[in-house]
């Protein structure tokens, strides 16, 4: 399938179309900004860190750098959390850290223009909207677009040190 | 290109100009001066104010100029130096050194204490430059008006009496012959450039050897020459004066330009019209950049580079990973057969041997002589003992014991905490000594060497000691915990304690009680300790044992279930299999372990991390006897792997601080390992056990939530 047609780059080019990194979790189909993302990694050779909440896996050697990884199926209740080879590690750069997460599989990288993001809805996805930026509707598909920058330094997510903490 | 891209150069140069100075300041005989160091003192004063000057930077210049009148006389023996004198002059490479801060912060100085300086340095002139001539009261009462303007906004003005006073003897047309030897065009069409600045060129002639220019101006020899060295090697310039008479006056022989320099501050004020020629030597400081760097590389080359931390650190890190990818191989290759892959394992073992070099080579870099630490106590020595009237000598011994840069750094503070708790209440006055049968001086010494890991710096004094019945007593006094059974070492230790202090009175130097336990945590965040060894009546010695760097570090590994950490080596003591008879239940679910009569609270590692799989009984695992803060654990593990050095991992950096970890590293086969924390191991496993006392409080909810897997 190519989806890289020249219409897409060009529109991509244009300052207003963002492109989304899509991933799925569960039947659900979420998208970040791709400017986010650093790398894909298979799951594998994970440290637990004791006291930690369940959804952070541990951490893992990124050629020397310590990342910490987060099961965003665990942290959003999914049913079925497995870790075989197909399982992948989408490894993000937010607010100067470098964190991994663990989603149930990539799809495909999608250019959506300003007209194609609608407001986030306030209930209907696993996700709290807080850390929604919108919805993406893509003829048959709909994809939650997430914030991930908010999603991962949220008091929840428990990744960084909370002032007062 | 921005004349402000070459501040940090001047900066840079000034501050050690500023060091040299203090060094030759405090070595300085003042019976018996030696006329070298008055001289390199005098240079270097020269130096900054040539520099200020450029870059108007005009407190610092006049603070410089007026400082460096006073060396004149002195280096002429016009002014005949007492202790109290060269006081005075370090707290005037103090002033400079707050002047040149407070520009490189791009803040104006302290008008102030500039004021107040100059106050000290005239009266300094008027009262002590030695009757040679009666007019010398008079260019030393000239000065301060001249200095006034300085206050004033007007920057030209008040350039205007320093250029002067330094020039020639004769104000409007002195020729000066400048002559560079092996300046190639394009820096010498600078130099003519710069030289316009200073006055009228006359004539210029000559070829990349030698090139000679004739200059009619009002600057002296010496300040042309420290200017065009901005731009070329001091050796390159030669000037004369251009009439034969006065050949080389300017620059060879001191003698009568000081002379003349006697006279400036008198001529300056009879003749305010060389401004109009000053007014110039603000415009080149634009076109200066141009030309420095070249020189600058060229003396970058010869000796030093300066490099920032972050790329030392990121070679440290990379080799770090080489040397993991190299054990990686290693171990792939050991299972191979012997002989027919001889070469390849002969190259395995020749690339361990060369990562190790580079690593060890690599690690050099961070590593600094303790002589940066050493050499700003005479400093401190001297002011302190001077404020107490207390003689004291001062020895220093293993300045080229190097040492992490980061530790260096953070070294400097305790330790001149611990220099002046000794200077005050180690050492006794000097009739005390007397009479207790010592020398009069006290002698203090401080010292660093390497031991295994570690790098061991002492303070040590023949003192007084310490008086334990004192410390008991006050210690009572302050409501701690004491008894007279106590061991030394023991009550040693009580000294660190908050707000703690035997001094009979508190004095300007010490005696607050704050500091001996803010000491102590320093260290303690350097992965350090103290100890203090003492003996009445013949001093004392506290001693710091600091790792050698904070960026590797000495490990024991051990296995939990299946899961591996690493105890940092230093806490390790020993290691045993605990029997029945010697574990005892405390009361709750406490538990202690008794190792020769000391009855240590056991952690359970497994527990306070939650390891699963690992072995509960505690007589089949076994105890590691380690230490921490001050006190010791019995650790229960499951296997003892082994020792190595592992490099350290930040886990804050991506992720956040995790209790019971102070890191992380990476080992032999990629995968991360946490560096444990003996004491926030135990208050984790203390807090656990009284939480499944009280039936899990919803607040320890989050950090007792297992990750189950």
């Amino acid at each position: 399938m190519n989806r890289y047609s020249t219409e897409d780059i060009q529109a991509a080019a244009d300052g207003d179309n963002q492109q989304f990194l899509v991933f799925s979790l569960g039947e659900e189909e979420y998208a970040i900004d791709i400017l986010k993302v650093q790398e894909i990694l298979g799951y594998e050779n994970v440290t637990r860190i004791a006291n930690a909440p369940d959804f952070i896996k541990g951490v893992t050697n990124l050629r020397g750098i310590i990342v910490p990884i987060v099961d965003l199926r665990i942290k959003f209740n999914l049913d079925k959390v497995e870790y075989d080879g197909q399982t992948v590690v989408i490894v993000v750069n937010v607010s100067d850290r470098i964190v991994g997460i663990v989603v149930d599989g990539v799809s495909d990288v999608m250019t959506l223009t300003p007209d194609q993001i609608k407001p986030a809805p306030e209930l209907g996805v696993t996700m709290s909207s807080d850390f929604l930026s919108g919805l993406g509707s893509l003829e048959n598909r709909m994809l939650v677009l997430v914030d991930i920058d908010k999603l991962l330094t949220s008091k929840e997510m428990a990744l960084v040190e909370q002032v007062g903490e | 290109m921005d004349i402000t891209d070459f501040y940090d150069t001047f900066f840079e140069e000034a501050q050690e100009l500023l060091a040299d100075m203090e060094r030759h300041l405090l070595e300085l005989d003042v019976e018996e001066p030696d006329s070298e160091q008055l001289n390199a003192i005098f240079r270097t004063v020269h130096s900054i104010k040539g520099g200020a000057g450029t870059f108007g930077f005009e407190v610092l210049q006049n603070t410089a100029h007026l400082f460096e009148n006073l060396l004149d006389h002195a280096r002429h023996g016009e002014l005949t130096l007492r202790q109290d004198i060269v006081d005075v002059f370090l707290e005037t490479k103090d002033m400079l050194n707050d002047q040149l801060n407070a520009y490189r912060n791009g803040e104006e100085p302290d008008q102030e204490a500039f004021e107040r300086i100059c106050k000290t340095l005239q009266q300094l002139a008027l009262e002590e430059i030695a009757g040679s001539a009666p007019e010398n009261g008079a260019p030393a009462a000239a000065t301060p008006k001249e200095v006034a303007p300085a206050e004033e906004p007007k920057p030209e003005q008040d350039s205007t009496p320093v250029q002067t006073a330094e020039s020639g003897d004769e104000q409007a047309g002195q020729r000066l012959i400048i002559a560079f030897s092996g300046v190639n065009e394009e820096n010498r069409k600078l130099l003519v450039e710069e030289l316009e600045q200073f006055g009228t060129i006359q004539a210029q002639s000559g070829d990349d050897a030698r090139y000679e220019v004739e200059l009619e101006t009002t600057t002296s020899a010496d300040d042309i020459e420290s200017v065009m060295c901005f731009i070329i090697e001091p050796e390159q310039v030669e000037t004369r004066a251009a009439t034969p008479s006065r050949t080389e006056t300017p620059t060879k022989e001191p003698e009568p330009a000081a002379a003349t320099d006697q006279q400036q501050p008198g001529k300056a004020a009879e003749q305010p019209a060389p401004s109009v020629q000053d007014e110039k030597p603000k415009p080149p400081t634009a076109k200066k950049p141009a030309a420095k760097p070249a020189n600058k590389s060229k003396a970058g080359e010869s000796s030093s580079i300066r490099v920032s931390v972050e790329k030392v650190d990121q070679i440290i890190n990379l080799v770090g990973e080489l040397i993991i990818t190299q054990s990686m191989l290693d171990q792939t290759v050991s299972t191979l057969e012997g002989i027919t892959n001889t070469s390849l394992i002969n190259g395995m073992s020749l690339l361990q041997r060369n990562a190790r070099d580079l690593q060890e080579a690599v690690m050099s870099i961070r590593m600094i002589p303790m002589d940066f630490v050493f050499s700003r106590f005479p400093r401190v020595v001297r002011e302190t003992s001077s404020k107490l009237g207390k003689q004291i000598e001062l020895a220093t011994e293993g300045e080229s014991t190097e040492l992490d840069k980061s530790l260096t750094e953070r070294i400097i503070d305790p330790l001149t905490h611990l220099v002046r708790n000794s200077l005050d209440h180690g050492i006794e006055s000097p009739d005390e000594r007397e009479a207790a049968g010592k020398p009069r001086a006290g002698k203090l010494t401080l010292s660093a060497r390497h031991q295994g890991g570690n790098i061991i710096i002492e303070v040590s004094d023949d003192g007084a000691g310490l008086s334990r019945e004192r410390i008991l007593a006050k210690a009572r006094e302050s409501g701690l915990n004491v008894s007279d059974t106590m061991s030394d070492d023991e009550v040693w230790q009580l000294i660190f304690a908050a707000g703690f202090s035997t001094a009979k009175e508190v004095t300007d130097v010490s005696g607050r009680g704050v500091g001996m336990d803010v000491v102590k945590r320093n260290i303690q965040g350097m992965g350090g300790h103290v100890q203090i060894m003492s003996t009445p009546g013949q001093g004392t010695t506290i001693r710091i044992v600091l790792p050698l760097t904070l960026a590797i570090l000495d490990g024991m590994s051990i296995k939990v279930g299946d899961e591996v950490f690493i105890l940092p080596l230093s806490t390790v003591l020993q290691s045993m299999q605990p029997s029945k008879d010697d574990l005892y239940q405390m009361a709750g679910s406490d538990e202690v372990l008794r190792v020769r009569d000391e009855y240590l609270p056991v952690v359970a590692v497994h527990q306070a991390l939650d390891v699963a799989g690992a072995e509960t009984d505690p007589t089949r695992s076994i105890a590691v006897i380690v230490q921490g803060e001050g006190r010791r654990y019995a650790l229960l593990v499951d296997e003892l792997i082994g020792q190595q050095q592992v490099v350290v991992k930040n886990l804050e950096t991506n992720y956040r601080k995790v209790p019971g970890v102070s890191a992380a590293t990476i080992l032999g086969d990629g995968s991360v390992a946490l560096i444990l924390d003996i004491p926030g191991l135990h208050q984790l496993s203390r807090s656990k056990k009284d939480a499944h006392q009280l039936g899990s409080p919803a607040s320890d909810k989050t950090m007792l939530s297992s990750s189950g897997g």
